[in-house]
């Protein structure tokens, strides 16, 4: 097979000529920088920056974080989908709409928003405080921004699996004498779990990376309210770039394992779509 | 997608077991837990927003937009946008023609680079400019020698923001201009349209509604990036910040009523975005 199929179209050489450059200058370019940067350390002071107590300590809080607030929107990404396509009442299409508000908003607003809603005076802060509950600076705190900014990645992946659910299949398990619970697990629960899944992954992968949202609700104290992209930041701030790229690196593979699950759920989504529908 | 909805609800009305209690509990059981969480993570802090920024009156909120600084960073933020925006929108659309118009070999590798700033942390989107430019940096030395300033300077945070913003246009337009095929392209080029003119003419006007799309979604994310332009702007009030690094700063110096104050702008943003996409969306345009 030659490089291309021919076509009488043109431009083919120009498209593909600027896609490819600016692709390289804008995105490829830097981050060979950045890999080069963090490969180009000594073996052991790569070791020491990756795996130095302060820097576990922000792992244990970013991916303990984001996988409980994965896990949150799991459940209520999935609960707000099934209201979306399921019920009908009053306001469900501004409620709809509403949900993709975390990704139009600005980081900084939620973070700041969600800080002085939650903190000890705040709106909800203070019916939680007597509770003895501590929201802002607390894993609490970054758990909720967390939640929040990934939210509309569960809800969006699982609305569209939940319309392609056949109405007709869970009627004929009806009348055969199967319950509402029976009829969720062996008739729904298979349709729309890769697509559950992938909702998980979308939403764990973005909130790992989160910096904007969590800075202001974290508290920010090492080894306790310190995520990695902020441990990144000191470093860069101290002018410690290959520390900070060997950081950098470690989340950039995390990224990647990250993309490759992504990848691999949506392959598997489609085969089990065209088995379903056999 | 608003005509199938309509349709799965025309049929549920007929089912039996429709009227049963455990429907109606599961029901509103359902829209109350779905409301409730809604109202606390994105309601609550939506209307903080708004009244934060109010608690000192009117005029507390006008005046917060004299200070200088902040006109600063609302100029710095348009001027960011209004770069970032066109050149990632001529990239999508060239990205688009290359995938979508031809076959190709590496064609999903491709897809997939296109895809990756957005599965990048926006720290690292920043920090790999400053390894390149910082003082540091690879051409950290060349850059100070020939006086150029890219990191802690308007340059810098223009890259970052195109690097995370990068993917947004050709996203949206990928898959559609795959999807409407190139029947109509392939019969212009024959009847003795040139490349360009068959482009404007015939393509441009098949896929406006994603572009507008892509473009607004593209336009929301630049005006809004915290984390990379963080990394590479040096925090200089007045110069280098944006509207969102100028609100942390206000944030911290206690200053809330300035810092909601311009959070308040961002979210009407945010809120003028979510309604121009719905209206795309009643066009008939689905995302893919």
């Amino acid at each position: 097979m030659s490089f291309r199929q021919p076509s009488i179209l043109p431009g083919f050489g120009l498209t593909l000529g600027f896609t490819t450059f600016f692709l390289s200058t804008i995105v490829l370019l830097p981050l060979a920088a950045l890999v080069l940067a963090g490969t180009s350390m000594h073996w052991s002071d790569f070791v020491g920056t990756v795996f130095s107590a302060r820097a576990l300590g922000s792992y244990r809080l970013s991916f303990g974080a984001s996988l409980l607030a994965a896990t949150i929107n799991l459940v209520f990404g999935f609960i707000i989908a099934w209201t979306l396509t399921r019920y009908d009442f009053p306001g469900r299409k501004l409620v709809d709409a509403l949900i993709d508000m975390p990704f139009a908003l600005p980081t900084a607003v939620s973070g700041i928003a969600l800080t002085t809603v939650f903190a000890q005076n705040g709106w909800i802060g203070r019916y939680l405080e007597p509770l003895g509950i501590k929201v802002a600076y607390t894993w609490l705190g970054v758990t909720l921004a967390l939640t929040l900014i990934s939210m509309p990645f569960a809800v969006r992946a699982v609305q569209p699996a939940l319309l392609e659910v056949q109405r007709e299949l869970e009627e004929a398990a009806e009348t055969l004498g199967a319950g509402r619970l029976t009829v969720f697990r062996r008739i729904i629960l298979p349709i729309i779990l890769p697509a559950l899944l992938t909702g998980f992954t979308l939403a764990f992968a973005r909130a790992v990376g989160e910096y904007g949202s969590v800075i202001f609700i974290s508290g920010n104290l090492p080894m306790k309210t310190e995520i990695t992209p902020l441990l990144i930041v000191i470093h860069l701030e101290q002018f410690d770039y290959q520390g900070a790229a060997a950081l950098g690196l470690v989340m950039l593979a995390i990224s990647f394992v990250v993309l490759l699950a992504i990848n691999l759920l949506q392959a598997w989504g489609r085969r089990e779509q065209v088995r379903v529908m056999r | 997608m608003a005509a199938a909805q309509a349709s799965a609800f025309g049929t549920e009305a007929g089912r039996p077991g429709e009227h049963t209690w455990v429907h109606a509990l599961v029901r509103w059981g359902c829209i109350a837990t779905s409301l409730t969480f809604l109202l606390a993570v994105l309601l609550a802090p939506l209307a903080t927003v708004f009244v934060m920024a109010l608690s000192r009156g009117l005029a507390a909120y006008w005046h917060a937009f004299q200070d200088p600084d902040t006109l600063a960073a609302i100029r710095l933020t348009l001027i960011t946008a209004a770069v970032v925006v066109p050149v990632n929108t001529i990239f999508g659309l060239s990205a688009a023609w290359a995938i979508a118009k031809f076959e190709f070999r590496g064609k999903s590798v491709l897809i997939t680079l296109i895809d990756l700033p957005l599965a990048i942390s926006p720290v690292i989107s920043g920090m790999v400019f400053v390894l390149l430019f910082g003082l540091h940096g690879w051409f950290g030395l060349w850059l100070q020698a020939h006086n150029i300033s890219i990191i802690f300077a308007l340059p810098g945070i223009m890259l970052a923001t195109m690097f995370v913003t990068f993917p947004y246009v050709a996203r949206e337009l990928i898959p559609l201009m795959q999807q409407l095929g190139n029947d109509e392209e392939e019969a212009a080029i024959t009847l003795g349209a040139g490349g360009w003119m068959t482009f404007f003419r015939v393509t441009l006007p098949k896929v406006r509604w994603g572009l507008v799309y892509g473009m607004v979604l593209c336009n929301a994310r630049a005006m809004g990036e915290f984390g990379a332009v963080s990394v590479v702007s040096g925090h200089i009030r007045g110069l280098t910040n944006t509207m969102p690094l100028h609100i942390e700063i206000l944030y911290n110096e206690y200053n809330f009523v300035g810092a909601f104050a311009v959070a308040s702008l961002l979210t009407l943003l945010a809120v003028l975005t979510l309604i121009v996409k719905t209206l795309v969306e009643r066009t008939g345009y689905r995302r893919r």
